[in-house]
């Protein structure tokens, strides 16, 4: 895991590896004037020798600039690193994901990429920075303290043999069992955003069944689970600091009664063993060997935490996609004509059977296709096997002749046009949006376009045309007008294949038929796959496809298939006595 | 637990001092206990000052005299010691009790915010979650309530104790030496700019970052979710093109807000050294000059200094926490304070039987039977008039916004057990009607009234019991699919709600998910698919059984198969009970009483299907499909 995240750090390397040093060189200077300090304390202020007291006061101003001056270095090296290892990390996981295979998006929610890409890595970010900084500091400072110590009085660091560990296992004792706890806290807390954003959504709903105490009793529950382990965690970490206060205090008792004795054995004479000066700087390095084991401690439950986030962010890095082009890939199509050949599909190997099963098809170039069947029929899952969306399990796709594997992606999904089911439109203007399909289109093929999806009438009625703005998620167009512009994107790219996923649902048959009319009469070689729950959508297809349950059960013109299939007349039946002339379904957008 | 700094919508605090008051309050059910805090942390500062002053004194008092004794004797240094023992031990003692007593103060203030919080959200009316996203109020509960959390629970005890050490620091400082008082307090200012410099340059960026932080989040978003249109239109390099833009800008802002504000630590650590070398220095002259400065005061003097510095340096990041926290604390009081739904109604739904003599007379048990119980002040008599769902609507004007009409001079009968139903574009105020029947809004000008009785003077809470609802969006709730069929009705039994789903036609699927009944469902019922999620919806206003029912058709495509399971299940619903229904399917429309076309807030035509196809007007254009309703 380590080793995939390190991969972001790149040119961000020497800032990661200096600042560790810078820091080594604050560290040094702070560990140094505790020992300048007793010197000055003990030759110079109580001598009040005056040379020496600027001398060491102008030697201590130095230690302290050079610390200030190594401190800002390491901070600004290691905030690089980290924040260069975060956009760094933050890339690779967006470019990555650009990569991906239908299949390889699938295995992952939206939210779920969401959140890796922004919460899990700025708390790596945070980790990082706190590893190259505080890690490294704790570390020196230990070593440090703990030499300079030792150099002072061997024996009287005996002492910290007995302190440091008693310490370090109370203090890693305490977050070995606050961390069970935090952990099941967060996951509370992840139900109580539940709460909150469930009541939200559906307060029509609870208001109109009267259910706001419900909601309340709810809400308290959880938010009391939540007071119950936060104070029991609390409580625990309670200990942490008077554990610290303790060691340090016991030490500072200890090393003044065996330090007086020593004291008093050398006869406070430096050659002869400890003074009362150094015994001073004893204590600032007991200070500073039981913190930095403390701020240790707290390093460790930091990282810790963030590795789950670590581990998610390198499962979008370490997926591998699972189709790309050839290496030798065909850059150009032929024509429109489509073949499956004995095709069989299921989306993983885990699924219980096959989303398609034994596909025999053949399209002519210029046909329109229309494809009906019930909800799991996997009408979509046959079409998107078109553009190479999902390579099939068993079987060949071919496009213009040509096996869908030996195409070059970017020809293939340029000349096979498909239009989602689930389709999106992007914050940007309507003619921004547009030219998804083609960056080069002139606005006169922009209106074009327009005119063939019958929405050139719409766009022309806002007041900015076609420079109207559309929020994210095309939520200031209704459902109908997103899909003529979806439709409008795709026709654009010119291709040579048409394929729409239900995507006239909603808008009227009237319309519907307009644009089926456009399609007829402007575009009439292009190979037009129309999937559909309407019948007037498909009926007066060259052919229609009738699914079930990933099989082509029937096929034909509307004709032999009112006389041929059963589910097709069903179908049919249904939708006919709804109404007029013209099925039923929906009234509006 | 990590954290870039939280959001804070670009503003501070707008009133700082109220704020501070009111949070004080939700202090107040833990006085004694604070008090008690306090106390413990006044003993652990002092045992603290005292404890590094005694170090000075067990080095010249007691261990430097040692040298001089003929024979050694370690009694009064055995003696001192063990006093300080005890000095140390107050401390400890006092410093575990208020970081133990203060864990339930600053989670149960938490606690209690939040619950208050949710609770009064509760009682706000829909124009607010109209008019607010979700994100926005969500925040309140995660980032705001957690700032607030860490200002009681670490910024205020720290305060309070630097406060302390710091008071009785500068105290002793005063009475040691005034000149060297004054040499220290210079450099201290010069601390402090130097801090508040680096704060005021780092919070800039602080800020930058965060907007970056959200447009890139928001880019994400954005493209995560049409990842798929992405890969169709080939536009992977365009993506990852217009990404790396903002991703630089966010690096910038987020190195130089860190950088700063990681300079913080060194700055004001070996300022501490230099303002120590100067002291000493101006020190030790004025003991040359011959002053009254003694040699032994001078040392403890400069140790005081330094034991200045950690407690202001301390305050001054705190400063940041409590800033941070208040103008939290603001936002979430802006909600609380958000005015409730008003309710002046009086009128209640109450169980009934019918006497001998064909009045209705109030019964505790459940009879089926419903009547509105109508107090009459005046008289002081009190009436019951059967609940039979006959809605009218008189005249009635609704704007969302002043001046913005989106109703006007609506009229509308409908007679118990007819369906009503609405058709028109997007917009023409199809929704708000059905809004105004349970008073999610309240009507400008006109009247509604509900068994003849006006509906303001019906309780909110009865008005909505006796009207059904089923939602377009359908919203299902994390819990069992009976736990979201019996929402509808919290007394049902199982065999109620299981009658309720086959009358929806939803026992059907139901049995064959994996625990039938008993399955849990999250993400709003994310493993069901859309129609079904309806028809769970339907069998839960089923459950509840209102003598009107509100529908709202969806027009999203489902299978026809499925689709027609909704349809009979919602014919079902509709089945001897008044409806409302936004229709969007025609076989819907057929089956109504009376149609109501809708256009720009004004109903242009009324009729049965037949009158209006017949007419050859709106509907006509609608029903052939003419035109869309867009």
């Amino acid at each position: 895991m380590i080793k995939t995240l390190a991969r972001s750090i790149r040119e961000y390397k020497y800032y990661a590896i200096l600042a560790p040093f810078m820091m080594i060189g604050e560290v040094a200077m702070e560990v140094l004037i505790p020992t300048l300090m007793a010197g000055f304390m003990d030759s110079g202020v109580k001598n009040l020798d005056m040379p020496f007291v600027l001398r060491q006061g102008g030697l201590l101003l130095l230690c302290a600039l050079a610390s200030l001056g190594f401190g800002l270095l390491s901070a600004s090296f290691a905030t690089k690193a980290a924040a260069g290892f975060a956009k760094n990390l933050r890339q690779d996981m967006f470019h990555k994901v650009q990569t991906y295979s239908f299949a390889n998006i699938d295995k992952f929610s939206p939210s779920s990429i969401v959140t890796r890409l922004t919460t899990d890595v700025s708390n790596l970010q945070m980790a990082f920075q706190v590893m190259i900084r505080m890690t490294i500091r704790c570390c020196v400072m230990l070593v440090l303290a703990l030499i300079m110590a030792v150099r002072i009085s061997p024996r009287l660091c005996l002492i910290y043999c007995v302190v440091m560990p008693l310490l370090a296992f109370g203090l890693f004792f305490v977050i070995g069992l606050v961390r069970k706890i935090f952990d099941r806290v967060f996951k509370t807390y992840d139900q109580l955003n539940n709460v909150v954003q469930e009541n939200l959504h559906g307060i029509r709903v609870v208001k109109s069944f009267v259910r706001e105490e419900r909601e309340k009793e709810k809400f308290t529950s959880v938010s009391a689970s939540i007071f119950k382990d936060f104070v029991k965690a609390e409580h625990i970490l309670a200990f942490n600091n008077p554990m610290m206060q303790t060691a340090a205090y016991t030490c500072m008792l200890l090393i003044s009664w065996f330090g007086a004795q020593l004291v008093l054995a050398s006869g406070d004479n430096a050659a002869l063993g400890l003074t009362t000066g150094q015994l001073s700087s004893m204590f600032t390095y007991t200070q500073q060997v039981l913190g930095s084991l403390m701020m240790m401690s707290m390093v460790f439950v930091m990282i810790t935490m963030s590795r789950a986030g670590g581990r998610r962010a390198v499962e979008i890095l370490t997926e591998t996609p699972d189709l790309d082009s050839p290496a030798d890939p065909v850059t150009t199509v032929a024509d429109g004509s489509v073949d499956f050949e004995g095709v069989s599909f299921r989306y993983s190997q885990k699924a219980k059977r096959d989303a398609l099963e034994r596909v025999d098809l053949h399209i002519d170039s210029g046909m329109t296709v229309g494809i009906l069947g019930g909800t799991g029929s996997s009408k979509s899952t046959l079409v998107q096997l078109i553009p190479r969306l999902y390579d099939a399990t068993q079987g060949v796709v071919k496009v213009g002749g040509v096996d869908v594997r030996r195409y070059d992606l970017k020809t293939l999904r340029d000349q096979v046009a498909m239009v989602l089911q689930k389709n999106v439109l992007f914050s940007g203007t309507i003619a921004e949006n547009l030219r998804w399909g083609n960056p080069d289109a002139t606005d006169e093929e922009l209106m074009h376009v327009c005119r063939l999806a019958c929405a050139d009438e719409f766009i022309q009625r806002f007041p900015d045309g076609y420079n109207t703005h559309i929020e994210q998620g095309g939520t200031n167009v209704s459902g109908g007008q997103k899909q003529r512009l979806c439709i409008a994107r795709a026709l654009l790219k010119k291709p040579k294949i048409l394929i729409l996923d239900d995507s006239t649902s909603a808008v009227d048959t009237a319309t519907d038929a307009k644009i089926r009319q456009a399609f007829r009469e402007e575009i009439p070689d292009t190979t037009k796959i129309i999937i559909a729950q309407r019948v007037s959508s498909v009926e007066h297809a060259d052919l229609i496809l009738v699914l079930d349950a990933g099989r082509i059960v029937a096929q034909g013109n509307h004709q032999s298939l009112l006389e041929s299939s059963e589910i097709y007349r069903e179908v049919y039946q249904s939708q006919k006595k709804g109404g007029g002339e013209d099925a039923q379904t929906t009234l509006a957008q | 637990m990590p954290r870039l700094p939280l959001r804070n919508n670009g503003r501070g605090a707008q009133d700082p001092g109220k704020t501070m008051t009111r949070l004080l309050s939700y202090l107040s059910p833990y006085r004694w206990t604070l008090v008690l805090v306090l106390i413990c942390i006044l003993v652990s500062s002092v045992a603290t000052v005292a404890g590094s002053k005694s170090l000075e004194y067990v080095v010249d008092d007691y261990i430097r005299p040692l040298l001089d004794m003929e024979e050694a004797d370690f009694g009064p240094l055995f003696r001192f010691l063990c006093g300080m023992a005890a000095i140390f031990a107050a401390g400890i003692v006092s410093a575990f009790f208020y970081n133990y007593l203060m864990v339930k103060v600053a989670q149960g203030v938490q606690r209690d915010i939040r619950d208050k919080l949710f609770s009064n959200m509760q009682q706000l009316p829909i124009r607010y979650f109209d008019t607010h996203t979700h994100g926005d109020i969500m925040s309140r509960y995660t980032n705001d309530i957690d700032t607030l959390r860490q200002m009681i629970s670490q910024a205020i005890p720290q305060c309070i104790a630097s406060v302390v050490t710091i008071v009785t620091v500068f105290v002793t400082m005063l009475v040691s030496s005034l000149t060297l008082t004054a040499v220290a307090v210079v450099a201290l200012l010069a601390i402090l700019v130097a801090t508040k410099k680096l704060t005021g340059i780092s919070g800039r960026f602080f800020v930058g970052q965060q907007d970056a932080l959200g447009e890139v989040n928001g880019y994400i978003e954005e493209m995560i979710n049409g990842q798929k249109v992405i890969k169709v239109f080939c536009h992977e390099e365009a993506a990852n093109a217009g990404f790396d833009k903002l991703n630089e800008t966010l690096f910038r802002n987020a190195y130089r807000a860190n950088m700063y504000s990681g300079m913080m630590g060194p700055v004001n650590n070996n300022l501490g050294y230099v303002q120590y070398a100067l002291v000493a220095v101006v020190g030790a002259w004025l003991i040359t000059q011959g002053g009254s400065l003694g040699v032994g005061a001078l040392m403890s003097f400069l140790l005081l200094t330094r034991s200045l510095n950690q407690p202001i340096s301390q305050v001054s990041n705190q400063v940041n926490a409590i800033v941070m926290a208040i103008a939290g604390a603001e936002r979430i009081f802006d909600l609380m304070d958000e005015p409730p739904e008003e309710d002046h109604g009086y009128v209640t739904l109450v169980n009934a039987k019918r006497q001998a003599d064909g009045s209705l007379a109030e019964c505790p048990e459940h009879t089926g039977l419903w009547a509105w119980k109508h107090p009459h002040k005046a008289e002081g008599t009190v009436t019951y008039t059967e609940l039979q769902g006959d809605i009218t609507m008189f005249n009635v004007d609704f704007a969302y916004e002043p001046g913005k009409p989106v109703l006007h001079d609506v009229t509308l009968y409908a007679k118990p057990g007819q369906k009503v139903a609405f058709v028109g574009a997007t917009g023409a105020g199809k929704t708000t009607i059905t809004n105004l029947i349970n008073r999610f809004y309240d009507i400008a000008d006109g009247k509604i009234r509900y068994d003849n009785i006006n509906i303001n003077k019906i309780k909110k809470p009865d008005l909505r019991r006796s009207l059904g609802m089923v939602l377009q969006d359908t919203n299902l709730f994390t819990g069992t699919v009976m736990d979201n069929i019996r929402y509808g009705n919290l007394e049902a039994t199982d065999e109620q709600c299981i009658q309720a789903a086959k009358l929806a036609n939803a026992h059907e699927f139901i049995v064959r998910l994996p625990q039938g009944y008993d399955t849990m469902l999250t993400g709003n019922g994310a493993s069901l698919s859309q129609g079904q999620r309806q028809l769970l919806s339907i069998a839960r206003a089923a459950v509840a059984d209102p003598p009107v029912m509100i529908l709202d058709e969806a027009t999203s495509s489902i299978d026809t198969r499925t689709e027609a399971l909704v349809q009979r299940g919602m014919d079902a619903l509709m089945e001897g009970r008044t409806t409302f229904v936004i229709a969007h399917r025609l076989s819907t429309v057929r089956n109504a009483d009376c149609i109501m076309v809708l256009d720009h807030g004004r109903i242009i035509e009324r009729g049965t299907h037949q009158d209006l196809i017949a007419k050859k007007g709106t509907y006509y254009q609608l029903y052939t499909g003419a035109f869309e309703l867009e």
